[in-house]
């Protein structure tokens, strides 16, 4: 495989910091060399545990590896495979892929850029926006053949090294998701509406077309139906609007909800004793 | 999703030349109609032909009488280009009504002209459809039919044109430009663009397999004062029309000189109503004649099992789409 494949690369430290059982692990695995580097970035990235993967069956791991170069090698054969280079979060990546395969899958299942997820895989909820050449598109219904020479710009890339974005800051701030599946795809569509309302694009409810100017200032109603592309499971809409119109206006608001102090967990401890009548054991 | 050939066309002459070859060959734009359907299983292309690199067919310029829009520019291009927002806004508000940001970040005005119908029946190739495979027999018919039409259907199909885009062009009187195999290039009226089922409900518009859609072209008109796009769908928005209204009007003092009323959702393409047109030319812009002209427009109306709440519907939406297009702060 000739990929320049950077994200999901593990340096050898990382190698040597394995237990003894994890490296047994993998030994039975039968994963050594190049294939254990990137099973492990792939693993690292996902946020699993080398020891949740025994959860998985052996086979299904494993075919999960191979796959994509076992369809590969086929279609190289065939004469049908396709290379594609373009730059994703700031690095040249070249692959060698199935004419078929969509932007979504290459970067989730060749990248190891899990963070764009898979919700419809039929262009009908947002989960899988990036952003290519400035613009927020659909992953899922992008062929990447057509992505030669583009750059792509994923959940992954928008931090600054250790410094969120302003936009996945206010996310955090504002209680904008529960279980997060959507986040990625809210997150990059909220960042590329920024540079929309700045340019002066129109959404249907803006009023009157042929005299809006640019640096839009967005309502509320504006920015749901410039959202409307991502929907959320989980309802987070108004988190999800607040943290959009913070940025957006770049006026501060307060955080909606904050970690519970000692003086308020000791308060519901002892409510609870209380109700089970075991006063004498209050803090 | 089946296996295929890819070429990336690197001129007009090539791309022609390449689908026309071959007759299970397709053409790829923004990919948001033809991917769908591709993983649905429901186009088979053996051949992919990718438009996306033919730059000069993403431009939009003035011509000497209204304004040339390339087959690929993109839905959000041609909606907030400077032109068409300040002299056919009817057209901004129509694509900007449709799907979501990213999909009009990819979605071109060739794909969009060309979208297939989003009948569930032609979605699920575990029923018949004559418009996936002819003769199989239309499921709709005697089936779910609330979303379908209630004008010009047949009894081999009874699925209705998507798209928002196309109702604003129908009422604009728009011009398709088309190349051909042979080089050629020829035009056809938008109104003759799509087709109504009848018999043969798998020929979506007059479009020969190999012909490349290279532009649309829209002349003058007095209706940018007074349009609007009214779209009405089961959510608020990213959903498509149950009935959407492209009303424009143009006044002479406070009388209707020329008016369009185009409506969306409601047939197997674009629905002109020139009995509504007729209803409004030479009265005043007043609720009462709107509702006039809304009554005339559904007067022919053929509901199915499930969709006569459309006719109310369909009523309603002309006579706000009218207001709206006469209230100058919308
Ligand atoms: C979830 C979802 C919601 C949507 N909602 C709406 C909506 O509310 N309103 C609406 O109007 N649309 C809606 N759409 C449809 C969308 O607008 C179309 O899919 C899009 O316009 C198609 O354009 P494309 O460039 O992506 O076409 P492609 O998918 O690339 O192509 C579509 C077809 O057109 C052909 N084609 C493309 N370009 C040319 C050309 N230049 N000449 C000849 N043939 C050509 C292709 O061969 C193919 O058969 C929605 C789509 C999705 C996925
Ligand atoms: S996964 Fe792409 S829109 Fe749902
Ligand atoms: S946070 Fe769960 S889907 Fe949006």
């Amino acid at each position: 495989m000739n990929d320049k494949n950077e994200h999901p690369s593990v340096n050898d430290g990382d190698l040597e910091s394995l237990s003894a059982d994890e490296e047994k692990l993998l030994d039975e695995l039968g994963l050594f060399g190049a294939a254990r580097r990137q099973f492990l970035g792939q693993t690292l990235a996902s946020g699993l545990g080398i020891f949740a993967l025994q959860l998985l069956a052996k086979e299904k791991a494993l075919a999960a590896m191979t796959s994509p170069d076992a369809v590969l090698a086929q279609n190289a054969a065939s004469g049908d495979a396709i290379q594609v280079t373009m730059r994703i979060n700031g690095s040249t990546q070249i692959l060698t892929v199935d004419p078929r395969t969509v932007l979504l899958d290459a970067l989730r299942e060749r990248l190891g850029l899990t963070g764009t997820k898979k919700g419809c895989d039929q262009g009908q909820c947002g989960a899988c926006t990036v952003i290519v050449d400035g613009r927020r598109v659909l992953s899922c219904l992008t062929l990447l053949a057509s992505c030669e020479g583009k750059e792509v710009t994923t959940i992954e890339g928008l931090a600054n090294g250790a410094g969120l974005h302003p936009m996945q800051a206010a996310f955090i701030k504002h209680d904008a998701f529960q279980c997060g599946y959507c986040t990625p795809g809210q997150i990059c569509s909220a960042v590329a509406l920024l540079r929309e309302a700045e340019a002066g694009e129109a959404s249907y409810v803006t009023r009157n077309l042929r005299t809006i100017t640019k640096d839009l200032e967005l309502s509320d109603e504006e920015i749901r139906e410039r959202m409307s592309g991502n929907l959320c499971r989980c309802g987070a809409y108004p988190g999800i609007v607040a943290a959009i119109r913070e940025v957006q206006s770049g006026r501060q608001t307060a955080q909606a909800w904050h970690f519970a102090t000692q003086e308020e967990i000791a308060a519901v401890m002892n409510d609870k004793l209380l109700r089970e009548g075991r006063s004498d054991e209050t803090v | 999703m089946r296996p295929f050939k890819y070429a990336r066309a690197t001129s007009e002459a090539e791309a022609v030349q390449l689908v026309s070859a071959t007759p299970t060959a397709k053409f790829l734009a923004g990919g948001t109609n033809l991917l769908d359907l591709m993983k649905e299983d429901v186009e088979r292309p053996t051949q992919i032909v990718d438009l996306t690199r033919l730059s000069h067919l993403a431009q939009i310029r003035p011509t000497l009488n209204g304004i040339s829009i390339g087959a690929l520019a993109t839905n959000a291009q041609v909606a907030n280009h400077p032109l068409v927002r300040q002299n056919y806004p009817l057209l901004s508000r129509a694509i900007l009504a449709g799907a979501s940001a990213q999909i009009r970040n990819m979605a071109t005005v060739g794909g969009n002209l060309m979208q297939r119908t989003r009948c569930p029946y032609f979605y699920d190739t575990a029923m018949p459809c004559n418009k996936r495979e002819p003769g199989s027999g239309c499921a709709a018919f005697h089936g779910l039919n609330r979303m379908h039409a209630i004008f010009g259907y047949s009894d081999k199909c009874i699925a209705t044109y998507p798209g928002d885009m196309a109702n604003a062009l129908y009422a604009l009187d728009a011009t398709v430009k088309i190349r051909g195999a042979n080089g050629q290039e020829r035009t056809i009226p938008i109104r003759d663009f799509h087709r109504l089922p009848g018999d043969t409900p798998e020929q979506d518009n007059n479009l020969q397999h190999g012909e490349l859609i290279v532009a649309v072209e829209l002349a003058k008109n007095d209706f940018a004062k007074h349009s609007y796009y009214l779209k009405v769908r089961d959510r608020a928005s990213y959903a498509f029309a149950l009935v959407a209204v492209a009303a424009a009007l143009a006044l002479e003092g406070d009388r209707i000189k020329q008016a369009r009323v185009v409506l969306g959702g409601v047939a197997h393409k674009p629905w002109r109503s020139t009995e509504a047109e007729d209803a409004l030319v030479g009265k005043e812009a007043t609720e009462a004649n709107f509702r006039a002209a809304a009554e005339a427009a559904m007067k022919e109306a053929k509901p199915l099992a499930h969709n006569a709440y459309k006719v109310e519907l369909g009523k309603r939406a002309i006579v706000l789409a009218l207001q709206r297009a006469m209230d100058e702060t919308i």
